[in-house]
């Protein structure tokens, strides 16, 4: 029974996100494409711990929620409003006589973009940026509300009440279900990356979870299907890569004690190298173009660390200078302490401390946590513990904090 | 089909353009945008309003009609404009709103009217 919940709960992390995109553009109505979702997974529930779980889960979610929605517009007393509605993102004019069989007709329609289109609905530059990442996190990667707002640290009501109304502009300001125009696609492409990025970020170091795989894979996996959809936008290229190799590192990044190892200490035989090798593979490819872009220069970066057999062999000159680059097209303080890291590998702590105590970065626990290693380099080792000790004030992050409780205790 | 409210909010503290060419530009760019929705077959209808100090409000509170010099609400920003244009979507009003701001130098706030 609880292995069967267990793995229903697998699998409705893993396929809800597709199904519900599926559902959306049948139906065009996100609120009703949901219901029918979580109405599925009911019904899973029932069934499953008696019939057993089928061959093809994710098979029986979907047909299973488009009969449920099927039956439901069928029945609907408001089946003409929704149906307008459903035209509204399909861009049919709604004149169809019979609303359940023109949604029946779509069962057989090429599912393959349907999640670029609602990636790109969720991440529209008419919503603000929380909006985009929370409906990203709902509808994309099938996370709870609740989850969503821990991560944004609000109350679950305060989440909820945001995606509605989220939801509810995208259906009366008309916002379109659909991947757009080349010549609107860099713009819009843009946000898009950037809440991918944060989904992803949000999956290899969560502020909830130490580490979410499921998120990291499922932001992967977009990227790549982005990537695929858009070959000619090096951005898209450029992100992929990052997470490529970022995730390369997964393997090696905690101890058999679930503890955090820092990249200087990890065991780099652990690294994927098949993910090393497609990341480095798509980065060439990229810089080839000549357009470089942060996301770019990031993933070179982080090419350059899986170059290096041994921490010891890292190229750190090629590394700042990367992050001089970086710089240059992205100027943020964060940028700064990030190069400040190859600074001291290259100029010693003591000019990297120089730069990192000029940042306004206080309440960033990264931010402690490069002055504490900086001062415990350079031998001031009760600062370095303070330093440590405030950076675990500032993660939300449970192995992070541990390590840098440990860190400060043993100095 | 839905139709979209563009309207310009004009700072009212302060003069709205430095000089007369500038009035002269925006009232050309702004022509040529009127001619380019229509031409679309997206026009329903636009206007330039007078400056908030010609307003009047009116308000029945339990009966009683209480009218009052000026606008309804005290702020700097105030409508200046509109324009009510038919859209297929919320990504073809930004663009003609893009090109609305572009003329009549201001900016433009893009709302759906209420379905009927």
């Amino acid at each position: 029974m609880t292995t069967t919940q267990d793995e229903l709960a697998a699998v409705f992390r893993r396929e809800s996100g597709r199904a519900v995109a599926t559902l959306v553009r049948m139906l065009g109505d996100i609120d009703a494409a949901e219901e029918a979702v979580q109405d599925a997974f009911v019904r899973a529930l029932e069934h499953w711990p008696r019939d057993g779980i089928p061959p093809s889960p994710a098979a029986w979610i979907v047909a299973t929620a488009k009969n449920r929605a099927i039956d439901v517009v069928r029945r609907e007393s408001t089946r003409e409003e929704r149906y307008r509605r459903r035209a509204v993102l399909t861009g049919d004019d709604g004149t169809q006589a019979d609303p359940a069989s023109a949604v029946a007709e779509r069962l057989d329609e090429s599912v393959a973009d349907d999640q670029l289109r609602l990636i790109f609905t969720c991440c529209h530059p008419a919503l603000g940026m929380e909006a985009r990442v929370a409906l990203t996190l709902r509808l994309i990667a099938g996370l709870e509300t609740r989850d969503i707002a821990r991560a944004f640290l609000v109350p679950e009501a305060t989440m909820a009440q945001r995606l509605t109304r989220a939801k509810r502009k995208i259906a009366t300001a008309r916002i379109p279900y659909r991947v757009p125009p080349s010549e609107e696609l860099p713009a819009r492409l843009e946000a898009v990356l950037a809440v991918l990025y944060l989904v992803f970020n949000e999956g290899y170091s969560g502020t909830t979870d130490a580490t979410r795989p499921d998120l990291a894979r499922e932001a992967t996996r977009l990227t790549r299907e982005l990537h695929r959809l858009l070959p000619e936008e090096p951005e898209a290229s450029g992100l992929l890569a990052l997470m490529l190799l970022t995730e390369s590192r997964r393997p090696a990044r905690f101890d058999g004690d679930g503890h955090v190892v820092l990249l200087e200490s990890q065991d780099r035989s652990r690294w994927d190298a098949g993910l090393i090798e497609e990341g480095q593979a798509v980065v060439l490819d990229c810089l080839r173009r000549g357009r470089p872009g942060p996301y770019q220069v990031q993933a070179a970066i982080a090419a350059v660390h899986s170059d290096a057999t041994r921490f010891e062999d890292t190229d750190w000159r090629q590394i700042l200078t990367l992050y001089d680059q970086l710089f240059a097209l992205h100027p943020t303080a964060v940028v700064e302490l990030n190069r400040a890291v190859a600074l001291a590998e290259v100029r010693g702590p003591g000019a990297a401390l120089a730069v990192v105590d000029g940042l306004p970065l206080e309440r960033y626990h990264l931010w402690h946590a490069t002055r504490a290693n900086l001062l415990n380099r350079l031998g001031r080792t009760a600062d370095a513990r303070a330093a440590y000790a405030t950076a675990a004030e500032f993660t939300e992050n449970p192995a992070e904090r541990a390590f840098l409780l440990e860190r400060a205790e043993r100095g | 089909m839905t139709e979209y409210l563009f309207s310009v909010h004009h700072d009212y503290s302060k003069p709205l353009f430095d000089d007369d060419a500038d009035v002269e530009a925006m009232f050309r760019d702004t022509a040529a945008f009127n001619d380019e929705a229509q031409a679309a077959g997206i026009y329903v209808f636009a206007g330039g309003l007078e400056a908030p100090d010609t307003a009047t409000t009116v308000h029945v509170r339990e009966g009683q009609t209480v009218t009052t010099d000026g606008p309804y609400a005290e702020a700097r920003e105030r409508i200046g404009g509109f324009w009510i244009l038919e859209l297929p979507d919320l990504d073809a009003a930004l663009a003609w709103a893009a090109k609305a701001s572009a003329a009549c130098q201001g900016p433009v706030e893009v709302r759906p009217f209420q379905g009927v």
